[in-house]
């Protein structure tokens, strides 16, 4: 009984802090709708990178976390939402693409750009980086190599 | 030790009530402006516009608390861009909403987006780099009534043109959605399953007055329906989708075989794939005919008020001599398409992997005209042809087979290497003003080279081999990147082969830019050929121009 009372407490203090990201209901590649509002790391941090399939930047820089990512996990618990901004034309490849690659991302679709404009991304690729209580601390705008770096280095500052 | 546990999990409740309570709200929003100074350039044909200086700019403004949100978005078009639609001019509010949303009842005022399956019976949606934004502006209610069962309802005016603010045009559309999602809806008994399921259906329709021709009685409410459904049986994955729309007659100047015909439209997409960890196959077809569908009967601008949206069942290429000389934008009259998609990955450590692995991607898709057996019924129903399902013409509209392999080298160096060979029917597809078959061939080298942690360099070169149409290019682009604030690139385009001496011009082009966080400046001077800009098979002829631009991208 106490730890019912004790779970229960926990997750209403856990869910205070998603809050801040929309509410808005999105798919991931299964077909399984997601909600981000509702989404939560157990206080981890959370990283939103937005991309598509045709653009380069986008790719190359998960990619170039891909590699670091199970580190990433280890040390700071932090997860990775990759949201696909790909089109009825081009969304069908983001599976292929993501499984191909062997991406570990929980990836969601946004065909026609809900979450994209709740979000104020202008163009992607646009990495967030969301602290353990649901709030935006470190945003980018661009995929330099490299960058990856940056945002490594926010990251451990705000881990746990 | 309950008592406690108890008060406080009470008392996290009612601060995380309080707090929503007390929270004044959130404002954010984001802004883009584009501003381009014109040069005259005779050579390229690049014109002078009277006024000198074109600016397109936008801010998002939006607000929420709780389950509430509010938004609008301030256009300027002043004077509109080089290229983009002149139907948007002036500044002014082209947006705005006020939603509210609880865990499954959503309602929206004012100017929304939506989509329904893939699109092809419902897309409104802003793809603002084309000038296309047909946001629906009425009200729009979704309700999840149980899990797993997604109900929309919507109806609205079409935005068809910005003057000073948003301008809607006559016609009404009214749409309902609902989506089954059978392992959510039945969660007890198919927890184990390895079969997933969905399925959706939708009603669509319009009403529109606009056309009132004396020659013929056009129907005044088109109505459209469509079914879909999505399987999954492991790795393997299925769409279909199926749409029909009753007779809905669209004057045509170029083709008596399409003027005012009252034959239905119908489409058909299908997708199947099979994806695991390192290797994935994928095959689309799609058989598609007379779907325009539009939410006014008399002649607009080709991307004006269009109700539903056709994607085009070929890859969106993103190197420039692939992406704008020759991309296909999908016929609206019909087509019998296909495409396949092999993507597998090399293992790393081994002798054709490499010692980082080797990611390679095969695409195939070709495009052909509906075999059409012309009946002589234009004085009586006028359905003009018949069609039968998946029966393809032998008159090809486009044909693209392209390779990309991308390998990592060492911990330095990045090899991106793509082929690429077209077909291109532009008597039919009318992009390059050639107006005959052009066959092409396109290799791209891209080389990434990190010098450290903070520096990059990127190497890119591309040539194009073709006998039609303006004959050969060759493309180089060289850039530096600065992380994570600055960038320079320098490219140039060259038409060596063009069989007119003097159209052998080099584009040359410099940009550099600024980036700080969601904060984006960029400057870029040069020449820039005329070319077509595609997103999703929608394509805007873009005109030569000659100038400096400047742009400026951020969000708050």
């Amino acid at each position: 009984m106490n730890k019912i009372f004790l779970s229960l407490s926990l997750s209403l203090i856990i869910s205070i802090g998603y809050s801040q990201l929309p509410n808005i209901n999105l798919k991931d590649v299964n077909g399984v709708t997601k909600n981000l509002s509702k989404y939560s790391n157990n206080g981890n941090p959370i990283i939103i990178s937005f991309w598509a399939t045709w653009c380069k930047p986008c790719k190359a820089e998960l990619n170039t976390i891909a590699e670091e990512y199970d580190d990433w996990t280890e040390e700071t618990g932090v997860k990775l939402i990759a949201v696909s901004i790909d089109d009825a034309r081009s969304s069908t490849r983001v599976e292929p693409y993501i499984n191909a690659q062997g991406w570990e991302y929980l990836v969601l679709l946004d065909p026609n750009g809900d979450l994209k404009r709740a979000m104020n991304v202008n163009n992607v690729p646009h990495t967030f980086l969301v602290d353990g209580n649901g709030k935006i601390v470190w945003d980018h705008n661009n995929y330099s190599p490299g960058d990856e770096e940056e945002l490594y280095e926010e990251l451990v500052k705000i881990a746990k | 030790m309950k008592k406690i546990i108890l008060f406080f999990s009470l008392f996290s409740l009612s601060t995380n009530f309080f707090s929503q309570e007390a929270s004044p709200g959130v404002i954010s929003g984001n802004i883009q402006a584009i501003g381009q100074y014109y040069q005259e350039d005779t050579l390229i044909n690049a014109a002078l516009p009277d006024h000198l200086y074109g600016f397109n700019g936008f801010a998002n403004i939006n607000f929420q608390k709780g389950d509430f949100r509010a938004g609008i978005r301030y256009e300027s078009y002043l004077n509109t861009l080089e290229g983009y639609p002149t139907s948007f001019s002036g500044t002014g509010i082209g947006y705005r909403y006020i939603s509210w949303q609880n865990d499954n009842v959503g309602v929206t005022i004012g100017n929304f987006y939506d989509q329904f399956g893939s699109g092809m019976i419902f897309r409104a949606y802003e793809e603002r780099q084309l000038g296309i934004d047909n946001s629906l502006d009425g009200i729009k209610l979704n309700y999840e009534p149980l899990k797993g069962v997604y109900l929309k309802g919507m109806i609205g005016k079409q935005r068809h043109m910005f003057v000073d603010g948003l301008v809607n045009g006559n016609g009404i559309v009214r749409a309902i959605d609902g989506e089954f999602n059978i392992n959510e809806l039945f969660e007890d008994s198919s927890r184990n399953s390895k079969l997933k399921g969905s399925i959706g259906a939708s009603f669509v329709s319009k009403f529109n007055d606009d056309n009132k021709t004396p020659i013929f009685n056009l129907p005044k409410n088109v109505g459209s329906s469509s079914i879909r459904l999505n399987l999954r049986y492991n790795k393997i994955r299925f769409n279909g989708e199926y749409v029909h729309k009753i007779n809905d007659p669209y004057p045509d100047n170029q083709n008596t075989n399409f003027n005012y015909i009252y034959k239905n439209g119908e489409g058909l997409l299908f997708n199947l794939g099979y994806s695991t960890k390192g290797f994935a196959v994928d095959f689309s077809a799609k058989h598609m005919d007379n779907m325009l569908w539009r939410s006014t009967n008399v002649n607009v601008g080709p991307t004006d008020l269009l109700i539903g949206y056709l994607p085009a069942l070929t890859k969106q290429h993103t190197y420039n001599l692939a992406a704008t000389l020759y991309p296909y934008a999908t016929n609206f009259y019909g087509e019998i398409a296909y495409q396949a998609d092999v993507l597998f990955k090399i293992p790393k450590k081994t002798l054709i992997g490499g010692k980082y692995g080797t990611s390679v991607a095969i695409n195939f898709a070709t495009d052909y005209t509906p075999e059409r057996t012309f009946i002589d019924d234009m004085d009586g129903a006028r359905t003009s042809y018949t069609t039968r399902y998946f029966a393809k013409s032998d008159s090809l509209l486009f044909q693209d087979f392209n390779i990309e392999i991308k390998r990592k080298i060492n911990k330095k160096l990045k090899l991106n290497l793509n082929y690429f060979n077209f077909k291109f029917n532009d008597d039919a597809v009318k992009v390059a003003g050639y107006y005959k078959m052009i066959y092409a061939q396109i290799l791209v080298l891209d080389l990434t080279y990190k010098i450290n942690r903070y520096h990059s360099l990127r190497f890119e070169t591309q040539g194009m081999w073709t006998e039609q149409d303006k004959g050969n290019w060759a493309f180089g682009q060289i850039e530096y990147t600065f992380s994570p604030h600055w960038y320079l690139a320098i490219l140039d385009q060259y038409n060596y082969g063009n069989k007119n001496i003097e159209k052998r011009i080099h584009y040359g082009l410099i940009s550099g830019g600024y980036i700080n966080g969601s904060h984006r400046f960029s400057l870029q001077y040069g020449k820039q050929r005329a070319g077509v800009f595609c997103v999703g098979g929608v394509c805007r002829a873009v005109p030569a121009s000659n100038g400096l631009t400047f742009s400026f991208t951020s969000s708050f």
